[in-house]
């Protein structure tokens, strides 16, 4: 099984007719996601490849009946477009945007907490079930269906894991990006509580990285909540405090938010953690 | 994006707040000329972007011409190193000439966007002047947080509850909420990520004056703040940052030899970890984008290059929607180009891994490719160790 979208997953791509968002809706049909619906406003009755582009968000969904969105609208824009799709009923929202405001975010994650719709990111690769759907930028082909689910906060680095997994004969039941940014609107405890009913995920790896609490919190869920074997990992072992590193939510400050703190707590709470990235998938291969 | 505590008090000054009367100075005359229009006792401040001034010598009261003189000649042009500028100096080129305040009380006050709660939080505290995660952490009871709904915005009872935790009364506790008010607002509309005022002074008679300020401006605001965007101090940064950023790199210097280049901040971020565990010392954080082109990687190159603490690369990449061919033709050109002369460990996985391998073996450049992660690490750091 997987969780949030497969074979059912209608896509709308809001921003389908930019360069970025043209060239992963390509992307994601190839791979046997149904696309259902583009939006770009004042580009309505276009068409793209075939699939019909629509000025908003309540039309498209009312033409294609599209239950997920992903969101490729440049960062001063992209918050007003999370709330049309809210609006427009969207269940799952995956934003990929990278450098929305905070601001922004603090009153949409506010606006989210209202509704039933859920948003994956932004600042984030999207989510993969393999096999079944993709909604992201993620490589399909590193990808094998099976019992594995993936949680991460990274891009590439996920990448990197999940190739692992494959290579190890792993394959995953889905594989979720939460985004870089501060303010998220999925958290890693909402990812977990999905794959605790989802009984065909048999073991999760969480990939984690400096700043913030969401991987302490996370592990305090698993040690409390969690049957399935979970592997984590935390890159920025050697980070500087104080400084930024790419994603604007990695950052250490004072003694909070190390990696070293975050590993010993995930220990504590019982997960198998990995610290050496480049043998995690032998690592799993032991856990699984 | 800091702001230098003249900036910030500027901003602040604009919309009413209870500010110092204060002039900046960038020469020692200057600095006398300011104190003189400002009346004596003044404070001489250094503007860096770093805590702990007055820890680093970089504060001074002053009483009359000649000490003026003396601090600002001591201070313009000192290399201020603090326990928070991490074991660098920052050259001091300006100082904040200041009226000196005669202080009763220091209070303590921040407005933030809070990441766990979605919230704006207001932390206010009667310890004023002192290291605010030490009064957490030792005497949490002396702290007010109050977290506020970003939609529903700031409501009277907050600022009552702000006020009563204090212990304010009379006239104080009028002027203090009047103020939380506008900081409040200046930080929803200035797209601050930071407001600090630490401390906030009650003078005497009563008056509340916002003594020292830290403000962080949220850097992808800047679009809508450009006037704020003016604001920045490339003097403030490492200048091979300064120049990555110019090319859209994210690139943080650090102090090992082994110059690396990822595409994404995740791996980046790992990248240099496992060079750690592998007995070798990362010279910086450099992270091309998860969608790297060769132009990026060109750039790359440069900044590593200009860098003459390194001695060594390592790439490496994972190849995704962008192609690990495209990205070794990439590889090859800036290699040529920027008359590339140290060794080169690559690591290239994902999309047309193995074509990229082929090419840059075909190059005729002397890269040594690895296999994995860990035979990168492990190669990088074996090479260094011989130079």
């Amino acid at each position: 099984m997987s969780i949030w979208i497969d074979t059912n997953t209608r896509l709308v791509v809001q921003g389908i007719t930019g360069k970025e968002g043209l060239f992963h809706t390509r992307q994601c049909v190839e791979y046997g996601t149904r696309v259902v619906a583009g939006v770009t406003p004042g580009k309505g009755g276009q068409q793209v490849d075939g699939i019909p582009v629509f000025n908003t968000v309540r039309e498209a969904v009312a033409e294609s009946g599209a239950n997920t969105s992903m969101i490729f609208v440049p960062p001063a824009f992209a918050a007003d477009a999370v709330l049309e799709a809210v609006d427009g009923t969207i269940g799952l929202i995956v934003c990929i945007t990278e450098g929305i405001p905070a601001q922004d975010m603090l009153r949409v994650k506010t606006a989210l907490q209202m509704s039933s719709c859920r948003l994956i990111g932004p600042n984030c690769p999207g989510i993969i079930s393999p096999g079944k759907s993709k909604v992201g930028i993620m490589p399909g082909p590193i990808h094998r269906p099976g019992p594995i689910g993936v949680i991460s906060r990274s891009g590439t680095l996920t990448y990197e894991v999940v190739h692992q997994l494959t290579a190890q004969g792993l394959g995953q039941s889905t594989c979720i990006g939460i985004g870089g940014d501060p303010v998220v609107g999925t958290s890693f405890i909402d990812c977990l509580q999905a794959f605790a009913g989802d009984n065909e995920t048999t073991g999760l790896v969480m990939v984690g990285e400096i700043g913030g609490s969401a991987e302490e919190e996370a592990a305090a869920f698993i040690r409390d909540n969690l049957q399935i074997p979970v592997v984590g990992f935390i890159a920025g072992l050697t980070a500087p405090p104080g400084r930024r590193m790419g994603h604007a939510g990695a950052i250490v400050s004072g003694s909070s938010g190390t990696a070293a703190s975050k590993i010993e707590i995930m220990r504590e709470c019982g997960l198998h953690v990995c610290e050496q990235l480049g043998k995690l998938g032998l690592f799993c291969r032991e856990v699984f | 994006m800091k702001l230098h505590e003249y900036q910030a008090k500027a901003l602040f000054a604009e919309v009413g707040l209870p500010v110092p009367q204060g002039r900046v100075a960038e020469t020692v005359d200057e600095a006398v000329a300011a104190a003189v229009a400002l009346g004596y006792p003044v404070a001489i401040k250094a503007q860096v972007h770093a805590g702990g001034r007055g820890k680093a010598g970089g504060i001074r009261l002053v009483k009359d011409p000649q000490e003026a003189e003396a601090a600002a000649e001591a201070i313009l042009g000192m290399s201020l190193k603090t326990a928070q500028t991490g074991g660098h100096g920052h050259i001091v080129s300006r100082v904040l000439v200041e009226q000196a305040q005669v202080i009763e009380k220091e209070l303590y006050l921040s407005i933030l966007p809070d990441r766990s709660s979605a919230s704006i939080m207001l932390i206010a505290s009667t310890e004023g002047g002192m290291n605010i995660e030490e009064v957490a952490a030792q005497t949490p009871e002396k702290i007010v947080r109050i977290r506020v709904n970003p939609l529903l915005g700031l409501q009277p009872f907050h600022l009552r509850r702000a006020a009563f935790g204090l212990g304010l009364t009379g006239a104080v506790f009028k002027s203090f909420t009047g103020l939380l008010q506008t900081l409040y607002q200046l930080v929803v509309d200035r797209d601050l990520l930071l407001a600090e005022i630490n401390p906030l002074a009650i003078t005497a008679g009563d008056n509340l004056v916002l003594l020292d300020a830290k403000v962080e401006v949220d850097s992808t605001a800047l679009f809508r703040q450009r006037d704020l965007a003016e604001l920045y101090d490339p003097a403030e940064e490492d200048p091979l940052e300064t120049e990555a950023k110019k090319y859209h790199l994210n690139y943080i210097r650090l102090d090992g030899n082994i110059g690396t280049m990822v595409n994404g901040a995740g791996l980046a971020m790992a990248t240099m970890d496992i060079i750690k565990q592998a007995g070798g010392e990362p010279a910086n954080f450099l992270d091309v984008g998860g969608g790297a082109s060769a132009e990026m990687i060109e750039n790359g190159f440069r900044i590593l290059l200009s860098d003459t603490s390194v001695s060594a690369i390592l790439i490496n990449i994972f190849g995704g929607i962008l192609r690990c061919d495209v990205l070794a033709n990439g590889v090859v050109e800036a290699a040529a180009k920027v008359d590339l002369n140290l060794p080169v460990v690559i690591r290239m996985e994902g999309t047309n891994a193995d074509e990229g391998r082929r090419i840059l073996a075909g190059s005729g450049l002397e890269l040594i490719s690895a296999v994995d992660l860990q035979d990168a690490a492990e190669k990088i750091s074996r090479i260094a160790r011989r130079l």
